[in-house]
């Protein structure tokens, strides 16, 4: 098993690598010249001339790109071209600040989603079930700021209990940022329950209709130890695939929602710099977000592996 | 009533009812609004009224005219991005699954990276490098959205291409062109328009957040998502503005997930487990 493990984190040490030269070649080799776009139509041939040996753009693409990836792997991600900082460090504090947002979020979404998935399987047909259905269908079929902007008007504006801005800063307690971070916490636990809810329930249903708990019904046994020790073991993979897909989906919702409620993390500082055009920006947020895209795929595959004992043998 | 020979559950039916009211405005749309797109006719956030049933936005401009004409945006895109990505996806994906060997490989392997980023963050990658343009937007979206058809496709493909009836195609001599046209493409058919109906929500929604972000369709253009970006400052005074275009595109994607469902549904019964795929 530790090879298989040791296997699968290799993998996925390759993947990150073939990512970040996907990011590289889609912002550096396609037609499109940053120096032109920066500087606009007034500048003079002079000028792109000095400013494109500055950003070392005169050099060959794959020198670039090893230089990128050595700097990344030091922690420098280069300077911003809007207003050139050091993008590491308005990256890090920011990417803090997501984190929270994000393992707030999934601290209330996953133990909620797939209690509440296994439950809906167990009552499949019952009037919860089905009611449960079309709420979740609507939940996942609508966009994040709809459901943020609901929040507001309700939690913030009818009931004033929570601020409509999730302003956080340095020093901070942690109680207060809690709090402040409730709204934007809550919409994503709402989109995030709703798709966990329904991708558990027909993980756990399609488990139900497999001979052996068949089986297990015919020996007689009771409905809830049929479940409990025939087919949830035997979910637990498709779950934890489920878990990582909706924590993976959390992460790309956190740059709407942040959005929504003017939080000052990874994705507003990365919508901000795509509408600037501020490449290298879009760059280092763009690797950081698939990084951990990336990173929790894989943790999700090992997982499965460790609670799967017929996964642990190589075919 | 009855749609394809099956009758149709109440869900299924609303579901209908809303895609077809969304169509017609779509396609209608500048004979029924009642003011021009860009014609300002009230006060800011102006309540609504019997000139205005749904108020004024963020520059006095009738909130129905801008959510009619935003259908015609928002609708259009989508559809076209839907379109081009099923063209792009189904191509590849049965060229994939008929050819096998290194060219399935080699296709598979970039669709593996590329689905190793997500597709928001990818989207925001390529518009922050090209900036934003409809057409840019269009392809972007298509491109990115065409890694999942080719999965399905794919995978479509490579159970059919094991059947007598396209081995018997190969050993007439017959080319790839008109394998994947007449023997693997009418097969595939069923699982690929339900799949249509779902890309065509995801698409709808990614273009609608892009808006929402501001890197998607440019003002003076209505769209949806943009008018829930332009209307937000009114949320904290209370007022339902952004809260119009946000429940326009709610009850697109609902109604269009109601119909993928029930399609779903009466797909899965001939073969059963068919249906997971």
């Amino acid at each position: 098993m530790p090879r298989l493990i040791a296997t699968r984190a290799g993998l996925g040490a390759i993947t990150l690598l073939a990512v970040s030269a996907l990011i590289f070649i889609c912002t550096q080799i396609l037609p499109g010249d940053v120096a032109s776009a920066v500087l606009g139509p007034q500048a003079t041939p002079e000028n792109l001339r000095v400013f494109r040996q500055e950003l070392g753009l005169d050099q060959p693409a794959y020198i670039r790109y090893f230089n990128w990836l050595f700097g990344v792997l030091h922690g420098d991600f280069g300077r911003s071209l809007t207003n050139e900082r050091n993008i590491i460090e308005e990256l890090w504090p920011r990417f803090l600040n997501t984190l929270f947002l994000a393992s707030y979020a999934a601290v209330l979404a996953v133990p909620l989603g797939v209690g509440l998935g296994i439950l809906s399987a167990l009552r499949e047909g019952r009037f919860s079930d089905r009611f449960s259905n079309i709420v979740t269908l609507v939940a996942i079929s609508v966009p994040e700021f709809f459901v943020g902007y609901i929040l507001i008007i309700v939690l913030a504006i009818d009931f004033p209990w929570f601020p409509s801005l999730a302003t956080v800063f340095e020093g901070m307690g942690a109680a207060e940022r809690l709090y402040v971070a409730t709204l934007p916490a809550l919409t994503l636990v709402l989109v995030v329950t709703a798709h966990m809810l329904r991708m558990t329930r027909s993980s756990v249903l399609s488990i139900m209709s497999t001979p052996y708990v068949e089986m297990a019904f015919l020996k007689g046994l009771t409905r809830t130890r049929v479940i409990a020790r025939h087919a949830l073991p035997n979910a637990a993979g498709p779950i934890i695939s489920v878990v990582a897909l909706d924590l993976a989906y959390l992460i790309v919702g956190v740059v709407v929602v942040e959005n929504v409620f003017v939080y000052p993390g990874v994705g507003q500082y990365m919508v901000d710099a795509v509408s600037k055009r501020d490449v290298p920006v879009v760059q280092a947020c763009g690797l950081i977000f698939a990084a951990v895209f990336v990173g929790l795929n894989t943790v999700a595959d090992i997982a499965s592996i460790i609670v799967n004992p017929r996964l642990r043998h190589p075919r | 009533m009855t749609l394809f020979g099956h009758r149709l559950p109440l869900f299924a039916k609303v579901g209908l009812a809303i895609v077809a009211i969304n169509l017609l405005v779509a396609i209608f749309g500048p004979w029924l609004a009642p003011y021009d797109q860009s014609q300002s006719v009230g006060d800011t956030w102006a309540p609504s009224s019997a000139q205005m049933w749904l108020g004024g936005d963020q520059i006095g401009r009738d909130m129905l005219t801008r959510l009619i004409y935003g259908a015609r945006m928002t609708i259009g895109i989508a559809a076209a991005t839907t379109a081009l990505s099923f063209l792009i996806g189904i191509t590849l994906g049965f060229t994939a699954a008929v050819l096998g060997k290194w060219v399935d490989v080699a296709l598979s392997r970039v669709v593996d990276v590329m689905l190793s980023i997500p597709q928001l963050i990818f989207a925001l990658i390529i518009l922050g490098v090209f900036g934003s343009s409809i057409p840019v937007l269009i392809i972007t979206i298509a491109v990115l959205d065409s890694t999942r058809v080719f999965r399905l496709a794919r995978a479509l493909g490579m159970n059919l291409t094991v059947l007598e009836f396209v081995e018997a195609a190969r050993l007439r001599g017959e080319g790839l062109w008109w394998v994947i046209r007449r023997e693997i493409l009418p097969n595939a058919a069923a699982p690929l328009i339900s799949e249509f109906g779902l890309r065509f929500c995801f698409n709808f929604l990614f273009v609608a957040a892009l808006s929402f972000l501001g890197i998607g369709v440019q003002p003076p253009y209505a769209d949806w998502g943009g008018m829930v970006r332009d209307n937000a400052p009114a949320i904290n005074f209370g007022l339902w503005a952004p809260l119009y275009p946000a429940l326009a595109i709610a009850t697109l994607t609902v109604g269009v997930n109601l119909l993928v469902d029930w399609l779903l549904s009466i797909d899965a019964r001939p073969s059963g487990a068919q249906a997971e795929m």
